[in-house]
């Protein structure tokens, strides 16, 4: 079968697709709680700033990654 | 890395007008080629927007209309991002030596009756594994078993065709227990409300690389026949109007919806909610961006499929129609060969019949049987309007249902048959 599979190249695309392909959405759903999980908000109804530091943290890098992503397919990367 | 639009010039003309400008050998014949490329690039289109947006659509993220419109606008300005284009079609699979353009040809429609075949059926299948099938059929007709690079079709589309599925059904189900896990003290509605954003923007990079990607590969085979054909000189890059064209004809297929992959692919597999569209859109986008740039491309259907089962799987007391997985499964192994015997057919009829008229011929033939294909499908048409119907039991291959593996239902299970009873918190 070696001959047929790229071994190394398969082992970076699980890898990769893990930590890309399912961290991001991770990420997200971490960005999601910090905003709208129990805790979220004070007394008065509005988001904690840490909860709200912590969600505009989580956006901003998947942000960037999508920025990434596309950037990489107009470069003709892919 | 060649810049394009300063090369386009007047080519159109030299085309449209079959006559003098440039020497063309075979003009009819060019130009049959280059309208069926078209039409497998509509097809390509057509049948792979539920890929990107089976899941927004179900999820109601974004209304069915919408979506098609989002995800042909992107395929379109995915088509204009290719920078780099190649002027080869199956390379390392068929032996580039008996690629003349009756073998392009045949090749090309067989990939189209491939698609419009499973499109009929609801299924999801690869549109470059059918072209690569129904090349490999055309050059086994045309030159026998040493026309095919046997290693090459193996090791790049047999088996990535098992893998695929297996290393997005990995990643989608890593993601979606992940997510699911980490947002299970959040209300339903904050969910879906904030995921919906996030499955639109994974959803919108997997129509972006389709674009990318797939266009392309109707550029290249446009590219080569001018060159066989001697319209443009053999390092010429892509002429604009084959860019301008084949964007527009995957965006227009794309518009067009294959509603019936939608909606195998949005409700006959899993029932799914925002975080599962979101968590197996990412996993696409990922899987696929990443295999091209390690050089080990996968097939976007093959990863979207693989995404939305694992989200699936991922998730606590969610569905997965193992059945309805097992069709499309069966249909991807013998994609090849079919694509192949009609690609083979094709040629020889071609070749039977003789010189343009041969071409002509198939040209025919191929409108024929997309008419065909079309009459079929309004005997049960599937639309924008009845897309996220339920999913009725029985409704294809329905009768194995299976739990989420880490989540078994033994009295659903054992029901068997209960499978539309799902997913009634979608209707709405």
């Amino acid at each position: 079968m070696s001959e047929y599979i790229e071994w190394s190249a398969l082992g970076q695309v699980v890898l990769f697709g893990l930590i890309v392909g399912a961290g991001l959405p991770a990420l997200f759903a971490v960005g999601v709680r910090a905003l709208a999980g129990t805790g979220a908000r004070d007394e008065d109804g509005h988001v904690r700033g840490s909860r709200a530091a912590v969600a505009i943290a989580c956006f901003a890098v998947i942000i960037a990654a999508i920025v990434g992503a596309i950037v990489y397919i107009a470069a003709g990367g892919h | 890395m060649p810049s394009r639009p300063d090369t386009a010039r007047s080519w159109p003309r030299a085309l449209v007008g079959r006559t003098t400008i440039v020497p063309v050998n075979e003009p009819v014949l060019l130009v049959i080629v280059v309208a069926t490329a078209l039409a497998f690039d509509f097809t390509n289109g057509f049948h792979d927007t539920g890929n990107a947006m089976a899941t927004s659509i179900a999820t109601r993220a974004l209304k069915p209309k919408q979506a098609v419109l989002l995800s042909a606008s992107l395929n379109m300005v995915g088509a204009f991002l290719s920078l780099t284009v190649a002027a080869t079609i199956a390379t390392g699979i068929v032996d580039s030596g008996v690629v003349t353009l009756e073998v392009v040809l045949a090749g090309l429609a067989g990939g189209i009756v491939w698609n419009l075949l499973t499109w009929l059926l609801g299924i999801p299948s690869s549109s470059s594994h059918a072209l690569v099938g129904g090349v490999v059929g055309a050059a086994l007709a045309a030159a026998g078993s040493a026309g095919v690079l046997w290693d090459g079709l193996i090791s790049k589309v047999l088996l990535p065709a098992l893998i695929a599925p297996i290393v997005a059904i990995l990643v989608a189900s890593v993601g979606t227990a992940l997510v699911t896990r980490l947002t299970k003290d959040v209300p339903q509605e904050s969910n879906d409300k904030m995921f919906r954003w996030g499955q639109i923007g994974s959803a919108s990079l997997v129509s972006l690389a389709h674009g990318t990607n797939d266009a392309q590969k109707s550029m290249g085979i446009i590219l080569l026949a001018l060159i066989a054909a001697g319209a443009v000189p053999s390092d010429s890059s892509v002429p604009f109007w084959v860019i301008v064209s084949c964007a527009l004809a995957m965006a227009l297929g794309t518009y067009t919806g294959g509603w019936r992959v939608i909606r195998t692919l949005g409700k006959g597999l899993v029932e799914l909610e925002s975080r599962q569209g979101m968590a197996a859109e990412t996993s696409s986008a990922a899987v696929i961006l990443l295999s091209s740039h390690f050089g080990y491309s996968l097939s976007t259907t093959h990863v979207a499929t693989g995404s939305i089962l694992g989200s699936g799987v991922g998730m606590r007391g969610a569905k997965v129609r193992w059945g309805v997985a097992g069709r499309m499964f069966s249909a991807w192994l013998i994609t090849v060969p079919a694509a192949g015997a009609v690609g083979a057919l094709f040629y020889g009829i071609d070749t039977f019949v003789g010189g343009d008229v041969g071409s002509y011929v198939v040209f025919g033939l191929l409108l024929i049987s997309a008419a065909v294909f079309y009459v079929l499908s309004r005997r049960e048409p599937v639309g924008h309007h009845n897309v996220n119907h339920e999913w009725e039991p029985g409704e294809q291959a329905d009768e194995i249902v299976a739990e989420a593996v880490e989540a078994h239902d033994v009295e659903l299970i054992a029901e068997g048959t209960g499978a539309g009873a799902g997913g009634k918190r979608d209707q709405a």
